[in-house]
């Protein structure tokens, strides 16, 4: 798997890279990865069961995975997600370039594309698009827009330079802006159908997608059909059910009663059940996340690198694995999983070594040990599956490496809001990627901008102003080879610095029925679905 | 009579501001903002501020509360934080979910539980006594969720009698009106939805059921044994009336009350949700519903769920007080 994505991406990259290398370089190739999935039948119901039903279905204004399987199957963005990596390819921009500067991005946009309701797509749409989300004065402003201030960093203006012609002019040069326009949350939406159902948009979504929306029972499913005129060519299925279903035993039954074809989120310990039947696939492959302890450098006696090392040569992670993830999963060492471009392979993890660690705190100080808290979130999310029993585990690998840790535990939204206000000692939390982008998990949550008491995403408060640079370089210059030498350079201060203890990075896993065809779960983790057909 | 339902709807006015504040205060007071909670990990600094704004969290308190007074008394709950949708929508299309629900437990519960308790208590100290009422206190201890996985595997994934899990099955088309299936299904003659409705509501219902059936079937026959005990049965039973008779019409009309009074009580709790049965059988009721916006402090849905939960409770007690009357020629309402 590893070396087959290996040989996927360098080749996606070298082609992004050139085309990111040279400034006002234009390129126009209109096939597009995912094409090369050809359907085998077409027609058909194909039903996926998920954890949750959706909770919007208006892309400008979601964050959750759930809303973004819906929506991803019903709208287009700017440039989209190859099939198998987080590389970008065309979609309703055809081609685009970037000014010698990196300021100006010009996107040339596919012509001929209708929205679901006949509204034509042009440069109009996306400029309505984007300045509904971002001015929450705007009369079709979503409602809150999370992602818009992620998504949107850096961009100053948004013009149509004629119908099929489209420019973004940025603040300071942004690397990563490419790979955002591929984000969900950048679909451009109907303009007309937005007037038309102003803030009920969310339940009447309109956009250029492989599926048309048809129904939506509010927490129990929603229907939609085949786009036939779909400018990628017709989806495979004639329709495509999302059901919620929340507990995940109860899901999986229904798919062994063939009520589903798919589901995701399985329960660990079902992988082999799953497995043993022949009518069943069970799909796994490296995931795009990072659970981790984080350790505050700001607070005592993690404030002292020693200390740091000690709790990371004491953790077992292998065994972690094999006993919380069905052994799939993957020890983390750096901040970032290895599916990521600029993923340091020379750096050597600590290793477990509870005896190292022990003299590693007499060292510092600490003969007999240190007493301190470990705190955990309440919440099971794909990178801790078991939260409890995980910390659990920690805990008792800890104490034989003489640290000794009360666990701690808040209601989710209690513990973020705590974790924000760096209370904590050492906390057990996550990050899941967004774009595929080494930027969206280094700057976020581990530069020294984000590490601000009361609004922190760097929960080890870990200020290294080398690494800063570093990283600040890396958003300023869109040439990647470059990007990878410093966000590698990056990770080698960061492991030496050890503001965290990297866990794991979480397979990603989702089960099918035998008679599914052409499914791969993306790296994202979104549900795909337009290329998938059922053999009988 | 009259004058004393005016009082008693009079009395529903405070009830309901007391909620609101109340409601309005602890939601406010517990820590985690929703803009944090929303954006989960991806909580960026900008994007929660952006958030806070739009959401109207920076007014102070009394002008965020009278400013949602003044809407509520206008029948405008708002919207929810979450998805965007109003809350009385939300709130029409799940509550009658959990009506549905309530309703089939409940039937199942009372007459199973009434039956049952009648029959022990008329034999008391039998071998049927014992067993039953070995039953309702396993039953009431019994996990919700173990009991519904149970009955899943055994109806629905091994023998196949009953749906896994929903209220209607994909390929049935229905007409949502009203949004109780089983009404929707009458009024358009539907008899495939109706069959399908109804097949889908019975292991969730069982699974509800339980837990008060075993409360109901305890207090009928401790009620009707101290009934049985005093002297108008004694004497109806000398004046030679069949024993049917004795304990139908004449015993259980007294013993009822202490029934009627745990019925309602549950008929009220099951209204604000079976969060638990609701989950396992994606059931789309208010119970999740109330949950899910606890958990990311969707203020809007909490304080406009909480209040037609309330609303509920106090009109299912006063039925019960009502009943009372009914039941007992003695109580007198004035």
């Amino acid at each position: 798997m590893q070396h087959r994505v290996g040989r996927l991406v360098l080749p996606a990259v070298l082609i992004i890279a050139s085309l990111l290398v040279a400034p006002a370089l234009t390129t126009g190739a209109p096939s597009t990865s995912w094409d090369a999935k050809a359907c085998g039948r077409v027609g058909g119901t194909l039903i996926f069961g998920q954890a949750q039903d959706t909770v919007s279905l208006d892309p400008n204004d979601i964050e959750d995975g759930f809303s973004v399987n819906n929506t991803s199957n019903m709208f287009d963005t700017l440039v989209r997600f190859r099939a198998d990596s987080t590389q970008v390819e065309p979609s309703l921009a055809t081609s685009w370039n970037v000014s010698a500067d990196g300021l100006v991005w010009t996107f040339k946009l596919r012509q001929g594309v209708k929205f679901h309701d006949g509204t034509p797509f042009n440069a109009e749409a996306v400029v309505f698009t984007y300045r509904r989300q971002i001015d929450n004065k705007n009369p079709y402003f979503p409602g809150s827009a999370p992602y818009a201030s992620f998504t949107y960093q850096n961009v100053d203006s948004v013009e149509a330079l004629d119908a099929s012609t489209v420019q973004f002019t940025l603040t300071a040069p942004f690397a990563p802006f490419l790979t955002n326009m591929a984000m969900f949350s950048t679909a451009v939406v109907s303009p007309t159908a937005v007037r038309k159902y102003a803030r009920d948009f969310f339940k009447h979504p309109v956009g250029t997608g492989a599926f048309k929306f048809v129904e939506w029972v509010l927490k129990d499913h929603i229907t939609m059909e085949a786009n036939k005129d779909y400018w990628a060519g017709r989806p495979c299925v004639d329709r495509l059910i999302i059901r919620g279903i929340p507990d995940n035993t109860v899901r999986l039954l229904e798919m062994e009663k063939g009520s589903i074809h798919m589901m995701d989120q399985v329960n660990p310990p079902d992988y082999d059940r799953i497995k043993k039947n022949s009518s069943l696939v069970l799909f796994t492959g490296p995931g795009l996340n990072t659970g981790y302890i984080a350790l505050n450098t700001k607070k005592e006696p993690f404030n002292d690198v020693r200390v740091r090392r000690a709790v990371n040569m004491s953790v077992n992670k292998a065994a972690l694995i094999r006993a919380f993830y069905a052994g799939v999963g993957r020890p983390a060492t750096n901040p970032i999983p290895p599916t990521i471009w600029s993923y340091n392979d020379a750096v050597k993890p600590y290793g477990y070594d509870p005896e190292g660690a022990k003299k590693l705190l007499a060292e510092a100080g600490y003969p007999n040990g240190i007493t301190t808290e470990l705190w955990w979130p309440n919440r099971a999310r794909p990178y801790l599956t078991q939260p409890q029993k995980i910390a659990e585990a920690i805990q008792a690998q800890l104490a034989k490496g003489g640290i000794r840790a009360k666990l701690v535990t808040y209601e989710w939204g209690t513990y973020l809001a705590k974790l924000k206000d760096g209370e904590q000692p050492m906390a057990i939390i996550g990050w899941i990627g967004d774009n595929g982008d080494p930027d969206n998990f280094l700057y976020v949550l581990l530069d020294k901008d984000n590490a601000v008491k009361g609004k922190a995403n760097n929960y080890a408060f870990y200020t290294s102003e080398a690494v800063h640079t570093l990283l600040i370089n890396g958003q300023r210059v869109n040439d990647q080879a470059k990007r990878g030498a410093y966000y590698r350079q990056a990770q080698e201060i960061i492991h030496s610095d050890a503001p965290w203890v990297p866990l794991v990075h979480a397979a990603r896993v989702g089960a099918h029925r035998k008679e599914v065809q052409n499914f791969t779960l993306h790296p994202l983790q979104i549900w795909w679905l337009h290329r998938v057909w059922i053999s009988k | 009579m009259s004058q004393y339902l005016f009082r008693r709807l009079l009395e529903l006015v405070p009830v309901f501001f007391g909620v609101l504040l109340v409601v309005f205060v602890i939601s406010r007071l517990t820590p985690g903002d929703p803009a944090v909670v929303m954006l989960g990990e991806k909580a960026t600094p900008e994007a929660v501020a952006q958030l806070r704004e739009v959401l109207g969290l920076n007014d102070p308190l009394p002008v965020q509360f009278f400013r949602y007074l003044g809407r509520a008394v206008q029948g405008d709950f708002g919207r929810s934080i979450q998805s965007n949708e109003r809350v009385i929508v939300d709130l029409a299309t799940r509550f009658p979910a959990t009506i549905e629900l309530t309703f089939g437990a409940m039937l199942i519960a009372s007459s199973v539980g009434i039956l049952t308790g009648v029959v022990a208590a008329v034999r008391q100290n039998s071998w049927f006594d014992g067993i039953s009422m070995f039953v309702a206190l396993f039953g009431f201890s019994m996990p919700i969720f173990w009991l519904g996985i149970m009955l899943i595997l055994l109806f629905a994934w091994l023998l196949g009698w009953f749906p896994i899990s929903g209220r209607l099955d994909l390929t049935v088309d229905l007409a949502r009106i009203t949004n109780f299936y089983i009404l929707d299904a009458i009024a358009g003659r539907n008899w495939a939805a109706l069959g399908s409705a109804l097949r889908h509501l019975v292991l969730p219902a069982v699974t509800l059921s339980t837990v008060p059936l075993a409360i109901i079937a305890r207090m009928t026959r401790s009620s009707l044994l101290e009934v049985l005990r005093q002297d108008y049965v004694r004497t109806a039973r000398a004046k030679g009336l069949a024993e049917r008779r004795v304990v139908l019409a004449h015993a259980l009309r007294n013993a009822a009350i202490p029934v009627i009074t745990v019925i309602g009580l549950n008929v009220g709790s099951l209204l604000g949700g079976a969060i638990l049965t609701e989950t396992i059988f994606a059931w789309p009721g208010i119970g999740r519903m109330v949950v899910d916006a606890i958990f990311a402090r969707d203020y809007p849905i909490v304080q406009g769920a909480v209040l037609i939960i309330a609303l509920v409770f106090v009109i299912v007690n006063l039925l019960v007080d009502l009943s009372y009357a009914f039941l007992d020629p003695r109580i007198r309402y004035g």
